[in-house]
């Protein structure tokens, strides 16, 4: 924009460049720390920017530990599911919903919106999953939070902001509505589906709440609860069983085994998350533009 | 949301809304599923909210369970920790708005200043990451990056102070939870402020570089007067949610020697509710937050479309 640079913007930039780069650096350091320490091998060192030492014997054990990868499964499994049923409903449901035409669009639309304002709160809704049978099963983990009225909205949104033309010849043509939606509006709506579909993957892979309360068996634990369980609790009990025999503390210090556990859990999000950034960011300008 | 169209359930006569039910039935049948689960899921635990006027027996359920009228509210409202926790959960929340606000937008800015598209990439997707990663983790990272031989302890020894154990200090332990959450949240909250900057119109500061104002003065001048509906709006819509101070941080972060500074009613709730087994009075807890949550979203909304106008408002 300007082309004459004078010093005092040479030094307005430096300044700019050096905090950014400090903001840069503070925002990297803490999952740095983690991989320095998670590598260490004299944990009686204080471990800040270097690894001192060097060990993968935390990592080869935590692979072993078989939690890690049964939590690994359920995620996935959860987070599959989740976005393939949820993002489906989400579909369903915002496509009528974006047609004003709609006898009663008005009342579908207020039901929907009124959960937004108004919740049960907690126990209810402990109350009703176990009422229903569900405590201790996979769809306790599916079904409570299979949607919500943001990602309906954003959907009707952006169905709404298709122009009408668009299914007008297919209903000459005599196409129903469900053959219009499938065969012509859900092709062109791939940035709102990779949008909501994005986020609601990304509660599944996240979430632990649910899991911690309703799912008992160990077995069907998520990796977030598996993680909470050695980070958070402390409680490294099933990977001392491991050690044939050797007390788990002669091997390896408890932070250096929850570095490791930490590094495994974020290295797969740090492998996709370059990949699908944009769309997370697009998504909050499809939020931002209402209809 | 639901305002914008005034014509749709008007009813054209009984034998015309008929025959339009019956031309939309596909539309009827596709909207099921998302109905079904929204009744079930969202207005059943809806109705259930009636337990906190109920001594809950298990065998009786919620709908057998006897009623008590507001004993579980005056029983909350003469305890001296429910004001304890309201005071915790006002306070944290409060402090993440105050000094968590700021920051978003600074970065913003800064960013926005800086020509090399490399370097404000890998700033800003660095910035990203940390919303993508749960509490559970960012709460065991953070444990370990404040803990007694963390590095801010070394750093702290290397200037010559002496080590803290933040994480059981009362005196430490709110702020703490402010600093977290706004690492973790500022970059994610940055975007919004990005897109509006992007959609300053260039020649405003075209104009101002003829007029011979500096970066600064095109800031002050410009970028911030730009960017103050949607800081206005930013601000009054986290006004909403000022009674959610975060349960996923401080259920991950909190320990018994700083519950007294950082119990807030959703961990309260959590505790009272599954682990004490106390449904009614958790119940009666809970609904006491929803119920000036709801109170809040209304006036927060009537607010936004007076001073912003319909476009900004949730309906």
């Amino acid at each position: 924009m300007v082309k004459n640079r004078t010093p005092a913007d040479v030094l307005c930039d430096s300044l700019i460049y050096f905090l950014l780069g400090c903001i840069f650096l503070i925002t990297i350091y803490p999952f740095w720390n983690q991989v320095v320490t998670a590598l260490s091998s004299k944990q009686e060192e204080a471990i800040t920017l270097l690894p001192k030492g060097l060990s993968f014997g935390s990592f080869l054990l935590s692979l072993d530990y078989p939690g890690l990868w049964s939590g690994y499964r359920n995620t996935i499994l959860r987070t599959v599911c989740g976005v393939l049923l949820g993002t489906t409903v989400t579909a369903l449901l915002a496509y009528p919903l974006a047609k004003a035409q709609l006898p009663f669009n008005r009342f579908f639309t207020a039901l929907v919106l009124f959960t937004m304002l108004f919740s049960g709160g907690l126990i209810p809704n402990y109350l009703l999953i176990k009422s229903l049978g569900l405590i201790n099963t996979f769809w306790a983990l599916i079904l409570p939070g299979l949607t919500g009225a943001f990602n309906v909205f954003i959907m009707r949104n952006f169905f709404r902001s298709l122009p009408d033309s668009l299914e007008e010849s297919a209903q000459i043509d005599g196409a129903g509505y469900f053959s219009i939606f499938t065969k012509i509006i859900l092709p062109i709506s791939s940035p709102v589906l990779a949008t909501v579909s994005l986020w609601i993957a990304v509660a599944h892979w996240n979430a632990w709440f649910d899991s911690m309360i309703y799912i008992q068996d160990p077995h069907k634990q998520v990796l977030q609860v598996i993680l909470r369980k050695i980070i958070i609790e402390n409680n490294l009990n099933d990977m001392e069983r491991m050690t044939q025999g050797v007390p788990l503390k002669d091997l390896f210090s408890t932070k250096q085994l929850q570095a490791t556990v930490i590094c495994l859990s974020v290295i797969p999000m740090l492998i996709v998350y370059p990949f699908v950034q944009k769309y997370f960011v697009k998504g909050i300008m499809v939020g931002a533009v209402k209809g | 949301m639901a305002g914008h169209h005034g014509i749709v359930s008007r009813f054209a006569g009984g034998s015309g809304l008929r025959k339009r039910l019956i031309q939309y039935r596909v539309l009827y049948f596709m909207l099921l599923p998302g109905i079904v689960y929204f009744i079930i899921f969202h207005y059943i635990p809806m109705y259930g909210v009636t337990l906190a006027f109920k001594d809950f027996i298990i065998k009786e359920g919620i709908l057998g369970s006897p009623w008590v009228g507001s004993k579980h509210f005056e029983k909350a409202f003469t305890d001296p920790s429910f004001y304890q926790i309201l005071k915790n959960t006002l306070l944290i929340s409060i402090y993440k708005l105050i000094f968590g606000f700021p920051v978003p937008i600074i970065f913003a800015i800064l960013v926005n200043e800086v020509s090399s598209l490399r370097f404000r990439k890998a700033v800003q997707t660095a910035s990203y990451l940390p919303h993508f990663i749960s509490w559970v983790v960012m709460g065991g990272i953070f444990i370990m990056i404040f803990s007694f031989d963390g590095p801010i302890n070394e750093l702290i020894k290397l200037f010559g102070g002496n080590p803290v154990l933040f994480m059981a200090d009362e005196r430490y332990f709110r702020s703490l939870l402010v600093i977290t959450d706004i690492f973790k949240g500022f970059g994610w909250g940055s975007i919004i402020y990005f897109a509006a900057i992007s959609g300053i119109d260039p020649q405003l500061y075209e104009a101002a570089v003829i007029d011979g104002a500096g970066r600064w003065k095109r800031t002050t001048m410009i970028t911030l007067p730009m960017l103050v509906p949607v800081m206005a709006i930013m601000l009054i819509l986290s006004m909403s949610n000022i009674l959610d101070a975060g349960f996923d941080q401080i259920f991950n972060m909190y320990n018994p020697s700083v519950l007294n500074v950082s119990d807030i009613i959703d961990t309260y709730v959590y505790r009272k509710g599954l682990v004490e087994m106390q449904y009614s009075y958790s119940s009666a807890v809970g609904l006491f937050k929803s119920v000036i949550a709801l109170i809040l979203v209304l006036v927060v909304n009537r607010i936004v479309r007076t001073v912003g106008g319909r476009e900004y408002a949730l309906w």
